[in-house]
């Protein structure tokens, strides 16, 4: 494997997500190991200035175009196989996000170069790079060598703390050309849409009583709501529960949905899918409910139990009325 | 509008899983398999496309564990065709292997559109829907849940964090990696799917070996402790009710 370290750089309404600065602490300690420069790969128009926002990296590599300005899985696969192409680095890591996923996968057809996805840990160990990928709905963990002078790993967001990819400070900013591709996509940027407004702002509430698919119905919702309000709290759920229109889209805890850190979130029937996990791990109390012991919701949890919850609820809701 | 539909036979989730002996894979010999649920989503959003204008559904799938069920049932729900690709394409066989034998068996055939589940359970080394635009040469977008058709370009919204999406115009043909159907994916009475069973019949595509570079191995599985985390409470539903009460006064949250 080469030496240079770089990272996907990634943004969103002028400013720098998180999972960069994740990435780019990860990847400063990558670098040391492998003895390389840490290098984030910007791509935007006029968005030079986010650079400075990037000062843990040794260089930012920037890529102006019209077409770049707003994320584009055409432009952006484009303009980065480009750049991967003409600097050779060892490891691309790029997230693991709605974004990343359009690139990653991308960039190991273009360059013909590896790719392990969904990783929560990257080493580098005997000149290769190592990822440890959460598979299986977060049931089971592979750790795949990854063999190639420049591989790709796309990882999760969240697996690394962000303050360590955090410094000030402009690094060196060397321009890139534009792909003449730009020119002429068949994928066109056409808006952003905000998300709607609810009845109510989980991330605000202190207490969450979150549902899953074992919930089995909407009919099943009101005994839960009953359990919120008994706590003083509100319901927020699981993806599936959203896809089934029992709920609101403002209700979604998790990677496509919303972050939240509340004193309790009180799971009951939800698996701990790691796109689950992303939006709630940080809560101070995590006590879940889940008939399956081998749910990996049990390994991000404080308290579990794998009693049913259709017992479970009735019996807490009537004890804390009591 | 000719729609491809590829789907994937996963592990159940609800199902404990075991690693094998040498520790690089599942246990595969008493695993349960069942649809990939994204590209039940994909499956539903093509019918609703199809419902909506003039459209022909096709499912392909490699041939494995429950496949034949898998596609009898998608003509149930209402596809048109059902592709079955025979070739040594075992469970667990690596995502840049089936993409691109999925192109090898896409490309003579004529399609406009091509929906994929967004992700599957065991997609280890990249998401197929992503890798298969790229071997066929097509525009993608994934994380979509909202399609519309009109001539020769669709409109999608491709899901961002906390509710915020983006909109694209993609021209066909193109792939995008369906992350929700507008709609919960239909279900096929099991007395229908005994009955396409009986009548209809499935394509069958031979796809010889692929050329492709996977590049990494998986030298370790592993399922991480469970419980590791969690400090489990013992007892019935009202003594467990009771210890959740002392924790939360414990922490002051009650
Ligand atoms: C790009 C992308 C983004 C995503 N974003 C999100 C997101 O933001 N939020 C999100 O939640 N998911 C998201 N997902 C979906 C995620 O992958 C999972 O499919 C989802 O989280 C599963 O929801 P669940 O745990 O409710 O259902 P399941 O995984 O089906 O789990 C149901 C659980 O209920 C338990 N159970 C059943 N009956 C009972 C009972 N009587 N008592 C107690 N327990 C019971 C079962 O043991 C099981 O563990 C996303 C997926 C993708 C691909």
């Amino acid at each position: 494997m080469n030496q240079d370290i770089f990272v996907v750089a990634e943004h969103l309404k002028g400013s720098v997500e998180d999972v960069t600065y994740e990435l780019l602490g990860k990847g400063r300690e990558l670098a040391g190991s492998t003895g390389g420069k840490l290098v984030a790969v910007l791509m935007g128009s006029g968005a030079e200035g986010l650079a400075g926002s990037l000062g843990a990296a040794d260089k930012v590599i920037y890529v102006d175009h019209p077409a770049l300005e707003n994320f584009n899985p055409e432009a952006y696969a484009a303009a980065l196989a480009d750049v991967v192409k003409a600097n050779n680095p060892g490891l691309v890591l790029v997230p693991n996000t709605s974004m990343g996923m359009d690139l990653a996968a991308s960039l190991s057809v273009r360059n013909d170069l590896p790719l392990v996805a969904y990783a929560i840990d990257v080493a580098i160990d005997g000149g290769n790079a190592v990822a440890t990928s959460q598979l299986y709905g977060g049931k089971v963990n592979a750790e795949s060598v990854l063999e190639g002078d420049t591989v790709a790993v796309s990882v999760l967001a969240g697996s690394f703390p962000a303050d360590a990819g955090k410094k000030d400070g402009a690094p060196d900013v060397e321009k890139a050309a534009a792909p003449g591709e730009l020119d002429n996509l068949k994928v066109r940027f056409k808006q952003l849409i905000e998300p709607e407004g609810g009845d109510v702002d989980i991330t605000a509430q202190e207490i969450l009583v979150s549902v899953g698919r074992g919930i089995q119905s909407d009919e099943n919702l009101p005994m839960v709501e009953e359990l919120a309000e008994a706590l003083g709290g509100a319901v927020s759920a699981s993806r599936p529960i959203i896809d089934n229109k029992w709920l609101p889209k403002t209700r979604q805890v998790g990677k496509s949905g919303l972050k939240v850190k509340p004193k309790l979130y009180l799971c009951l029937g939800i698996s701990g899918a790691p796109e689950h996990i992303e939006g709630m791990k940080d809560a101070e109390l995590i006590i879940a409910i889940n008939t399956d012991e081998s749910a990996p919701i049990f390994e991000h949890a404080h308290y579990g139990s794998t009693e049913d919850l259709f017992d479970i609820v009735p019996a807490l809701t009537e004890k804390l009325k009591g | 509008m000719n729609i491809i539909v590829p789907i994937k036979m996963v592990p159940d989730l609800v199902d404990e899983l075991e690693i094998n002996e040498d520790g690089t894979d599942l246990d595969r010999d008493f695993l349960s398999y069942k649809l990939n649920e994204f590209d039940d989503h994909a499956l539903e959003e093509a019918l609703q496309l199809k419902e909506e204008g003039d459209a022909t559904v096709t499912v392909i799938a490699f041939d494995g564990e429950e496949t034949d069920k898998a596609l009898f049932t998608a003509i149930a729900k209402g596809a048109d065709n059902a592709v079955k690709i025979t070739g040594d394409f075992e469970e667990g066989t690596a995502s840049h292997v089936l993409a691109k034998a999925l192109a090898e068996a896409i490309k003579g055939m004529d399609y406009d559109l091509i929906l994929t589940g967004v992700q599957a359970a065991d997609d280890r080394d990249g998401q197929v829907g992503v890798l298969l635009a790229n071997y066929l040469g097509v525009p993608h977008v994934s994380v979509v849940s909202g399609v519309t058709l009109s001539g020769n370009t669709a409109t999608v919204h491709k899901e961002y964090a906390g509710g915020m999406m983006a909109e694209f115009e993609v021209d066909l043909p193109a792939v995008l990696g369906i992350q929700a159907a507008r709609e919960t994916p239909r279900y096929a009475p099991v007395s229908r799917v005994r009955q396409i069973m009986r009548q209809a019949e499935l394509e069958e595509v031979e796809v010889g070996d692929v050329d492709v570079n996977v590049g990494s191995e998986v030298r370790r599985m592993f399922t991480p402790e469970a419980g590791e985390g969690a400090e489990m409470i013992e007892g019935d539903a009202e003594e467990v009710a009771d210890k959740i009460l002392e924790i939360l006064k414990e922490k002051g949250v009650r």
